[in-house]
């Protein structure tokens, strides 16, 4: 390393790396319901797929994370999207494919995906 | 990508209690189950709560598992890691707050504290450079080559007001300023790593947790005096810091922000290891000099100071750790900024050890003028198993017990020192009603005893003296012309000692002196130990109204000194008796008494 932007582009780069040991300081939390309905109905792929967004759109403002059963077994997998303000939304049978398109209207742009939530989808 | 961290602690604390173990099945069962590539697992510094250790903590959640085994971690890796749930069983019981987990920066613990030399410990993984540089690291060393000159990095140390944390309090600017002020050629910036007082481990703890905070201070140190070459000393006895500051150094010299011409600006500095083997005067700093150079550890004669006539004869600058690990924030944040953190005369936070009689065991850092109270009754949990606060000792064999009377006083230099004690390193080591406060002085004064290098007579005699007169005060022969010339030689080895290690050891006999006089006084007159410890005055006694005659502390006499019938009132025997104590822990009806 000779010159000072190559120091700081190494600090800007790792600083996403740590970004999810930061507590609390973030703008919104996506969780992904992890338990057994979960991860049978293919919630890891879904996972992967959220954090893959995270790091193609450089996102260190946002968590990823899992939970427990959200008790809705039949529409799983279900992710949940806290925005700031605590507000949440609930999307149902997510898929991998989905995943882009929630991160890219809700969480960078604002507006939820409505056809994807449990609204849409009640039976 | 990397969803979850896993932080395990790897500092000595939570080491010694098998936080490697911790670290290898983490990252077995994260293989089994096949989250590699999700989960990492990073063994960072200390904590600070090592009372509860070994510690780990999972993000982004935050959850915050004390006293793990290694038997937990399946658990945490198939409940937490891969379905999300948490293992409530194992988090620290003040983060859970009605089924999630709130942050650790609200626990009492951690409420008040402020974290400016520890800001990376248990933060960051301490082996892998990137992750300091994530964390603005080095960023300080370059603003000081292509921003600052070295007479505007001297300026912004010496207005921050940072005062040296080993003890002394001399302003780190002023230190700076002289080495700067002499004319350039060789000069060197050491780094006092031997940290010897009983109980502290404050430094350990920054050059296991973060050592390249170490090194870059020591880098923009070097800039500000015109050094090209830094000596950090280190004990031995740390194999975990040594072992982690070798990494560092050579992780800083691969990516080249230590070394020949760094960052393209012409300046160059580089930094080597020496080894102490653990002689607690070489923590004086000419002492220390005289080691680095591989000469034995006496300290010199000042002046000439070390900042005129140091290392091999050149001027040198000689900074604590703790010190040194503040530098890069005062660079990057302002002078002002520090010097709005603490009290006037002495800005910024201290890092304490608390040890002893005290609930959280383990390392803080608070603002200075931060009360003792809250301290020790809010961030370490008060005294454990109901007993009363009896006295706190600060800055070791150097500093001096303050009594309850004193909690509410703000800790800064001044004040300590005013109340008869010193800021010291950072030790504190609480004590309780069952401390006998003649025992604590006798404790410390043979640690100086045997630590004291004999270059000085009132040091290598006097002090030993002294010695002689608590152990035959402890032993019930004292009188009260011995307490007189107790303190006498007190005086006079203060004043005559060649160095810090001598003039300070009379300190702790003459603060208990100053406060807890009538201790000494009832070993003298009374020929009794009120705290019940000092052995040759206890006279163990069966209350025979208590006494069930169970047999059992005959039974368990190593001596056989206590004879009775079943169902009998027993008695002991004083000839006999060796006052161990074992009948005591054993009885079941409390019938034997310490007398």
């Amino acid at each position: 390393m000779k010159t000072l932007a190559e120091l700081q582009a190494l600090r800007d780069d790792m600083k996403a790396q740590v970004g999810v040991r930061r507590e609390g300081q973030y703008r919104m939390r996506v969780v992904v319901g992890m338990a057994t309905c979960g991860i049978a109905a293919g919630a890891r792929p879904v996972l992967a797929a959220c954090t893959e967004e995270l790091e193609k759109r450089k996102l260190t403002d946002v968590i990823v994370a899992q939970t427990g059963c959200i008790g809705i077994c039949q529409y799983e997998p279900v992710v949940e999207v806290f925005d700031a303000d605590g507000s949440k939304t609930t999307y149902v049978h997510v898929t991998p494919d989905k995943v882009p398109k929630i991160f890219a209207q809700h969480i960078v742009n604002g507006s939820p995906v409505v056809e994807y939530t449990i609204g849409a989808n009640a039976k | 990508m990397v969803r979850s961290h896993v932080l395990v602690c790897g500092g000595t604390g939570c080491h010694s209690s098998g936080s490697d173990k911790i670290f290898e099945h983490f990252e077995e069962e994260i293989k089994k189950s096949g989250l590699e590539g999700e989960v990492k697992v990073i063994k960072t510094g200390c904590f600070g709560l090592c009372a509860l250790g070994p510690v780990v903590v999972v993000y982004p959640e935050g959850a915050f598992y004390s006293k793990v085994t290694p038997d937990d971690v399946k658990e945490i890796v198939s409940e937490h890691l891969l379905k999300g749930r948490l293992v409530s069983r194992l988090l620290y019981t003040e983060t859970v707050k009605e089924d999630t987990v709130t942050s650790l920066d609200d626990t009492d613990f951690y409420r008040k504290q402020m974290r400016v030399a520890l800001r990376n410990c248990g933060v960051i993984d301490p082996e892998n450079i990137k992750e300091y540089i994530a964390y603005d690291g080095y960023m300080a060393l370059a603003k000081c080559l292509t921003e600052m000159t070295p007479e505007q990095v001297v300026k912004t140390i010496l207005d921050s007001g940072l005062r040296g944390r080993g003890g002394g309090g001399f302003p780190t600017g002023r230190k700076w300023g002289f080495a700067a002020a002499q004319p350039a050629g060789e000069k060197y910036v050491c780094c006092n790593a031997d940290e010897g007082d009983p109980g502290a481990f404050m430094d350990r703890s920054v050059l296991e947790g973060d050592p390249h905070s170490v090194l870059e201070a020591m880098a923009i140190a070097g800039y500000a005096i015109g050094a090209s070459h830094g000596y950090i000393y280190v004990r031995a006895e740390y194999p975990i810091a040594v072992k982690r500051l070798s990494i560092a150094l050579q992780q800083a010299r691969e990516i080249g922000i230590l070394g020949e011409n760094i960052l393209g600006t012409g300046f160059s500095f580089d930094v080597d290891i020496r080894l102490g083997a653990g002689a607690f005067v070489c923590g004086e700093e000419t002492a220390l000099l005289n080691s680095i150079e591989g000469k034995r550890g006496d300290p010199r004669p000042r002046p000439p100071f070390p900042a005129v006539k140091g290392l091999f004869g050149k001027p040198s600058i000689i900074n604590n750790v703790e010190t040194l690990a503040n530098v890069p924030q005062i660079i990057l944040k302002g002078a002002e900024w520090f010097s709005s953190i603490g009290t006037e005369k002495s800005p910024g936070t201290k890092v304490f050890a608390l040890g002893g009689k005290i609930k959280h065991t383990g390392l803080v850092e608070v603002p200075m003028g931060t009360t003792l109270r809250e301290i020790i009754e809010e961030i370490g949990g008060g005294i454990p198993n109901g007993k009363k606060f009896k006295a706190v000792q600060t800055g070791g064999p150097s500093g001096g017990c303050i009594p309850a009377e004193h909690l509410d006083i703000p800790v800064d230099y001044e004040n300590l020192t005013a109340i008869g004690s010193i800021m010291g390193s950072g030790g504190m080591i609480v004590m309780d009603e069952d401390n006998c406060m003649v025992d604590i002085a006798k404790f410390f004064l043979k640690f100086t005893v045997d630590e004291s290098c004999g270059k000085c007579t009132p040091c290598r005699i006097g002090i030993r003296r002294m010695l002689e007169i608590l152990e035959k005060i402890t032993s019930g022969n004292g009188t009260m012309e011995d307490i007189d010339t107790l303190e006498e030689l007190c005086y006079f080895i203060k004043e005559n000692a060649l160095c810090g290690l001598g003039q300070t050891a009379p300190n702790p006999v003459l603060s208990t002196l100053r406060y807890f006089r009538n201790e000494y006084e009832a070993h003298v007159i009374d020929k009794k130990c009120p705290a019940g410890i000092c052995k040759d005055l206890l006279t163990y006694v069966i209350n025979p109204d208590k006494c069930k005659g169970c047999t059992l502390c005959a039974k368990n006499c190593p001596v056989g000194a206590i004879s009775g019938e079943l169902k009998g009132a027993h008695t002991i025997d004083t000839d006999k008796c060796i006052k161990c104590g074992v009948c005591v822990a054993g009885c079941k009806f409390k019938a034997i008494e310490k007398r």
